[in-house]
């Protein structure tokens, strides 16, 4: 009798898995993971991460830091060369089937056939899920509509735009409602307007309770999506926690302020006290100590004869500390 | 009634190749049926009509299965080390690899993409002999038998050159060096029985010998060497390819990193 199936059914017709539901397990638990490609290159060296079910967590690291190995590894297209990696409790040793039931990837490069076309892609996706081809068909036209798809669906993937053949990458990786999503880059290459309609549309899928982990290049998306983060450098776990623990960690603040009038250099010499350089002749660059608060730099400046006439934020606060930890 | 899901994926697979594969019959199904109305013409017409009778049958009939296992031969490797490469070359073959459905299933459905293909091309080409002789048929059961296992067993060998070849012209090196030379000496032209001692030694070291005698001997009811050799051939080389096979997937040799 058949015992066991990698694709436990909730519902006759939903392909999911169950085990999720135990409350027990972790999403993903990675301890001292390894990876030494056949060239010699020590991609990871001993990583150990656990994320939890439900959450948006960031990995960031540079090029080559080993993010994409680890992604790889955990959805079962990368042998790992040492450690333990489990998905949803369930070992990618011991049960590799069953463990890659609960992941939808979204991988960095477009690894589907171009010449298909967009409906086709999807819906066989669903089929290598076990989902039957007319059940496949319904779910195609709900996840291609979301994704703004639905309209292409009979053109090849070659005939679609950057952008399109990302969110084709995303509408594949959810057919078969996986419970974990891992997005390596997803926006890369997609404009401002559109990114900003994929972190929408992914915030929604992660209160509806999907898993999400994602890599990215784009600092200010993990600030925005992600509730923990892990910062990889060369194989290497340096940092991990809570984003604005992160954030906090380092206690930095930059602020960039617009003058009303020139400022002169003569005035800045009065502000030696404050870490701040004026970048242009309207524009000075504020970062404050720790300990200082707003007020009192703003006091100071005002002291000095200075107008601010708008302040803003120097770019991603996350930047800063990635940049910190990655240079120690 | 609900399917197996592993069946839904092994029939994706299959669908999607089969599709493939009508919808370029330029490329797949039509070259073997042109190739081989040129052996019947050249080989079977022209220069068979001035040869004698072998084992009582006409030069062209002799030929014909030999012909037709070729074809059989040539669209299994072709179509599992192409599509299996063009997958691994595009990354398409991640869709299969990130999924639940077990290294076996995937390997089944690569491998019964050539069997379609191989199927279609083999009925194609022996309706086509029937414009040039009549069919005679001994044994249907051995026909169906040595043309099955032949296709498996070459489809499983293109999938084992599909996962070592880095290049497109690796893909084609073992077609051209080793496929092509040993098919053309296993027998297809003439009975070994008419070489001399040496070179008929020689032959019995040629597996596709004993394909293309067995499938013969289904048509003809003539075979140089024993039919239960020849299955046992078949069946242990077919064998040692799926487990090869089965082994360097769960390995991941030349799939993943």
């Amino acid at each position: 009798m058949m015992k066991y199936s990698p694709y436990e059914q909730k519902t006759e017709n939903a392909i999911l898995p169950k085990s999720l539901s135990m409350k027990q397990a972790s999403a993903i638990n990675i301890e001292g993971v390894t990876k030494v490609y056949s060239s010699g290159t020590e991609a990871l060296k001993g990583v150990t991460l656990a994320i939890e079910q439900g959450e948006f967590f960031g990995l960031l690291g540079p090029n080559g830091a080993g993010k994409s190995t680890l992604i790889s590894i955990a959805s079962g297209l990368t042998l790992k060369t040492a450690g333990t990696v489990s998905i949803a409790g369930i070992s990618i040793d011991e049960d590799p089937d069953k463990a890659k039931s609960f992941i939808g990837l979204v991988p960095q490069e477009f690894n589907f056939n171009i010449f298909e076309k967009v409906e086709n892609i999807v819906v066989d996706q669903a089929g290598y899920y076990g989902i039957p081809r007319a059940e496949a068909k319904v779910r195609a036209e709900k996840v291609l509509t979301q994704l703004g798809l639905w309209e292409k669906r009979n053109d090849t993937a070659q005939a679609l735009s950057g952008g399109m053949k990302r969110r084709l990458l995303i509408a594949r990786a959810l057919i078969h409602d996986p419970k974990i999503l891992l997005l390596d880059e997803p926006t890369a290459g997609v404009d401002v307007e559109l990114r900003r309609g994929m972190w929408d549309f992914l915030r929604e899928l992660n209160a509806n309770g999907t898993t999400i982990v994602l890599t990215t290049h784009y600092l200010e998306e993990v600030e925005i999506l992600c509730r923990r983060v892990a910062i990889i450098n060369k194989g290497e776990i340096i940092e991990e926690g809570g984003v604005k623990q992160l954030i906090s960690k380092l206690n930095y603040v930059t602020l960039l302020l617009d003058t009303a009038e020139p400022v002169l250099d003569a005035t800045m010499v009065v502000l030696r006290e404050l870490k701040i350089i004026k970048t242009d002749e309207h524009t000075l660059e504020l970062t404050l100590n720790p300990g200082e608060t707003v007020n009192d730099a703003m006091r100071k400046i005002s002291a000095a004869g200075i107008q601010i006439s708008n302040i803003r934020n120097s770019g991603s606060r996350l930047e800063e500390v990635f940049i910190n930890l990655i240079q120690k | 009634m609900k399917r197996s899901p592993i069946l839904v994926g092994y029939y994706t697979m299959v669908r999607k190749d089969f599709v493939r594969i009508i919808r370029i019959w330029s490329q797949t199904l039509l070259p073997p049926v042109i190739t081989t109305s040129l052996y019947f013409i050249i080989f079977g017409g022209f220069i068979g009509s001035q040869v004698q009778a072998i084992q009582g049958f006409s030069y062209m009939q002799f030929i014909i299965p030999g012909i037709v296992m070729m074809s059989i031969i040539t669209s299994a490797y072709m179509n599992t080390v192409s599509t299996f490469y063009f997958s691994k070359w595009q990354r398409t073959l991640d869709e299969q690899l990130v999924s639940p459905m077990p290294m076996w299933t995937i390997i089944a459905g690569f491998v019964t993409g050539g069997l379609v293909r191989a199927g279609l091309v083999g009925i194609l080409v022996v309706a086509t002999s029937l414009f040039f002789t009549h069919l005679v048929i001994h044994n249907a059961l051995i026909i169906f038998g040595a043309a099955f296992l032949t296709a498996l067993l070459f489809a499983l060998a293109g999938l084992v050159n599909g996962i070592f070849a880095k290049s497109f012209d690796a893909i084609s090196i073992v077609p051209t060096f080793v496929l092509t030379p040993l098919t053309y000496l296993g027998g297809v032209f003439y009975s070994v029985n008419q070489l001399p001692p040496f070179f008929k030694s020689l032959s019995l070291f040629n597996p596709i010998l004993y394909m293309v005698n067995a499938f013969r001997y289904g048509f003809l009811g003539i075979t140089d060497v024993s039919i239960a050799t020849c299955f046992t051939v078949m069946g242990g080389l077919t064998i040692f390819f799926f487990v090869l096979t089965l082994f360097l997937f769960i390995r991941g040799a030349g799939l993943k990193q």
